[in-house]
């Protein structure tokens, strides 16, 4: 493959106004010749007529800079970090805060452009919660502009799938409708619960519209991943975010500290969302609870948690009391099994004759007919202090 | 490079909440006026928190898609989008009039121009027309005919119905129907005595509210007798007490609503090109079209 002659204008255009160093590949003018360097090879006093023929076997070199500073530009912006890291390119980020960051997702090791050009023309995967990425060079090599990248969308569980067996989608907003309801056809509130629906997949995507993909599934997850890198994550702990609400949300800087974590091991954790938390109940003062190992930082208590909290402050305002009810250690039992099946979720997995799990809907049927009342309250008399 | 930010409430329980948002935000993307068009939610994603920082522009108009000013576009809203310097008092406004005030966004260092609801813009008076003739299938609707603009209503907040009568009163002024009133759910005078206050046989019912869901397709519908239970739909026009009801829905999911976040925008200082007039003539295209089926059960 040759470089097109429209990339290799463009360069030397550019080089006539200045120096292009970009990836590993330097083209400098000195004074009537030029100079040429790549991490493997260096030219000097290449003659302008030279010049051109030095670029041709170095066309991906030339196209990988056209694509990034002509067809993707934005310098230091989430966009192009988040385009750059699909390809596992060396990610430009300079870290501007004070703290120090792991860089997560994983950005180490980077590829050089020929290592690039090789898996590109293959396909690069990369995952982002669930979602699977693969970055390409457009199919047609003749296409002028050469060196262009389009991007393939769709669930991790799909990744093995065919083509043909998938829902083909290429406008981004349509990744609202797919992102709106779980697999079972329940609205999902929470963008990042890990309940995406498989099935679809977005193809020839452009640069500008995978990331506005990726946003329509999971905000705003690509602008605070880049300020994770830069290490301007700005994370507002629970406490200050208690104490911001107003109006029926008030109420939440008065939950109990241990409230608090009994919420995040409820909401926060891998199996329920995404995001890792980064909040804590204050700055100095962590919350015992893991923040999971999830992609994307979180940096905040989010809307669900917040209208969560409110009623788990008002719960918590209650007394305790002391409750006498009649049960054989069976039933005690199943009462903790009925409890943990709806937490985790696996009532529609217990089958219909599995007698044995406590959480059977026969199971729980029976319990009710046996220890509620006619007014369909569980059986038990209050014992006050 | 400027931007346009949608602010809706949203819902964490009802999927249909933000439908109008995504609506309005395509239509005027389609325009092409802005370089980026995004949607922002009190209760989804992306939230007013953290909607900011996903943008490129540096110029960003935030146009909250409610209907009154008061406790969302006087305190959530500037709150959320981290408005330093932000003061009610900066709008200047007597409960309809707030225009824009432009601030910085404490996080982000970008400059938001943060503008009025969309529901006490002067355009809103052509959109709740525009309803009135699209419920009833006739561009030339009005002789004959009586408007009720509806609203919730509520001593929490007194703009609230300002609102509503603001409206009201510009569609009086402009003789067109034969009458014209305010009615609300929570206060007198109410919805459910619709026909009492009307002398016109044809009586166009439109609520100013955002988007349906239960106050437009449960309560109102049957509160006025329309339907004995809204799941079983009910028929436009309806007849109550010998007047036909065209009842209208959501004044929010009407399609010119996109013409008044882009009006709302551009009293701002946006530069938006010709795209009023490309929303407004795709708006009177689709007026004259057949009028909208009765409401489908559990919208």
């Amino acid at each position: 493959m040759t470089a097109t002659p429209a990339s290799v204008e463009a360069l030397l255009e550019t080089v006539d106004d200045g120096a292009v160093a970009f990836d590993g590949f330097r083209v400098e003018r000195a004074a009537d010749d030029y100079a040429l360097e790549t991490p493997d090879e260096e030219w000097t006093g290449l003659a302008a007529d030279d010049l051109a023929d030095a670029l041709e076997p170095l066309s991906d070199y030339v196209t990988n800079w056209r694509y990034w500073q002509r067809s993707v530009g934005g310098e230091g912006t989430a966009r192009r970090a988040f385009l750059r890291w699909c390809e596992r390119a060396p990610l430009e980020v300079e870290e501007v805060g004070d703290e120090e960051t792991d860089a997560y997702p994983s950005v180490d090791d980077p590829l050089s452009v020929p290592e690039r050009y090789d898996a590109l023309r293959d396909g690069l995967d990369r995952e982002w919660g669930q979602l699977c990425i693969t970055a390409r060079l457009v199919d047609d090599a003749d296409d002028d502009p050469a060196g262009e990248r389009v991007y393939d969308l769709w669930h991790v569980d799909d990744a093995g799938s065919d083509l043909a067996d998938l829902e083909v989608y290429d406008d981004p907003r349509d990744a609202r409708e797919i992102a709106t309801y779980d697999g079972d056809g329940r609205y999902r509130p929470l963008k990042t619960a890990p309940t995406l629906p498989s099935g679809w997949a977005f193809t020839g995507l452009s640069g500008g519209e995978l990331v506005e993909t990726v946003e329509f599934f999971y905000p705003a997850t690509v602008a605070n991943w880049h300020r994770e890198l830069r290490g301007t994550l700005d994370v507002d702990h629970w406490t200050k975010t208690a104490e911001r609400q107003t109006g029926i949300y008030d109420v939440l800087d008065e939950m109990p500290r241990e409230g608090v974590e009994w919420m995040a091991e409820a909401c926060c954790v891998d199996s329920q969302c995404l995001r890792r938390r980064e909040w804590e109940f204050d700055e100095d003062d962590e919350l015992d609870v893991d923040g999971g190992d999830g992609p994307f930082p979180c940096r905040e208590p989010c809307s669900l948690v917040v209208a969560a909290a409110r009623k788990w402050t008002i719960l918590e305002s209650e007394q305790e009391r002391t409750y006498e009810l009649e049960l054989t250690a069976s039933e005690y039992n199943q009462l903790a099994e009925l409890i943990d099946a709806v937490a985790e979720g696996r009532t529609d997995e217990i089958r219909e004759a599995d007698v044995n799990d406590g959480a059977n809907r026969y199971r729980a049927r029976y319990l009710r007919a046996k220890r509620f009342d006619e007014e369909g309250n569980l059986e038990a008399k209050r014992i006050d202090d | 490079m400027q931007a346009l930010v949608i602010a809706a409430h949203g819902s964490h329980l009802n999927p249909d909440a933000s439908d109008p948002t995504y609506a309005h935000a395509d239509t005027v993307r389609e325009t092409g006026a802005f370089d980026e068009v995004r949607e922002a939610f009190w209760k989804e994603e992306p939230h007013f928190r953290e909607v900011i920082r996903t943008l490129e522009s540096d110029e960003v108009f935030v146009v909250p898609l409610f209907i009154s000013e008061g406790y969302f576009t006087e305190q959530v809203i500037p709150r959320e989008l981290r408005l330093e310097e932000w003061d009610p008092e900066k709008w200047d406004s007597d409960g309809t009039s707030a225009s824009q005030v432009t601030l910085e966004a404490e996080d982000v260092g970008k400059t938001i121009h943060y503008c009025g609801p969309v529901g006490t813009h002067d355009a809103m008076t052509d959109v709740i027309v525009q309803r009135a003739e699209s419920v009833t299938g006739d561009p030339d609707v009005g002789d004959g005919v009586g408007l009720a603009v509806v609203g919730h209503g509520t001593e929490r907040n007194e703009n609230s119905a300002k609102a509503i009568e603001y409206h009201t009163e510009r569609i009086r002024e402009m003789d067109r129907f034969d009458e014209a009133k305010a009615l609300f759910m929570d206060e007198e005078p109410e919805v459910d005595d619709v026909t009492d206050y009307f002398e016109t046989e044809d009586i166009v019912v439109v609520p100013l509210f955002i988007a349906d869901g239960y106050h437009t397709q449960e309560d109102i519908p049957e509160d006025m007798g329309l339907t004995e239970d809204y799941r079983l739909g009910w028929d436009v026009p309806s007849d109550v007490d010998g007047h036909r009801i065209w009842y209208a829905g959501a004044v929010g999911t009407e399609g010119l609503m996109a013409d008044v976040i882009l009006e709302r925008a551009a009293d701002a200082g946006a530069d938006i090109g010709d795209a009023v007039e490309s929303v407004r003539e795709a708006a009177s295209l689709e007026t004259g079209a057949d009028p909208e089926p009765s409401a489908e059960p559990g919208d």
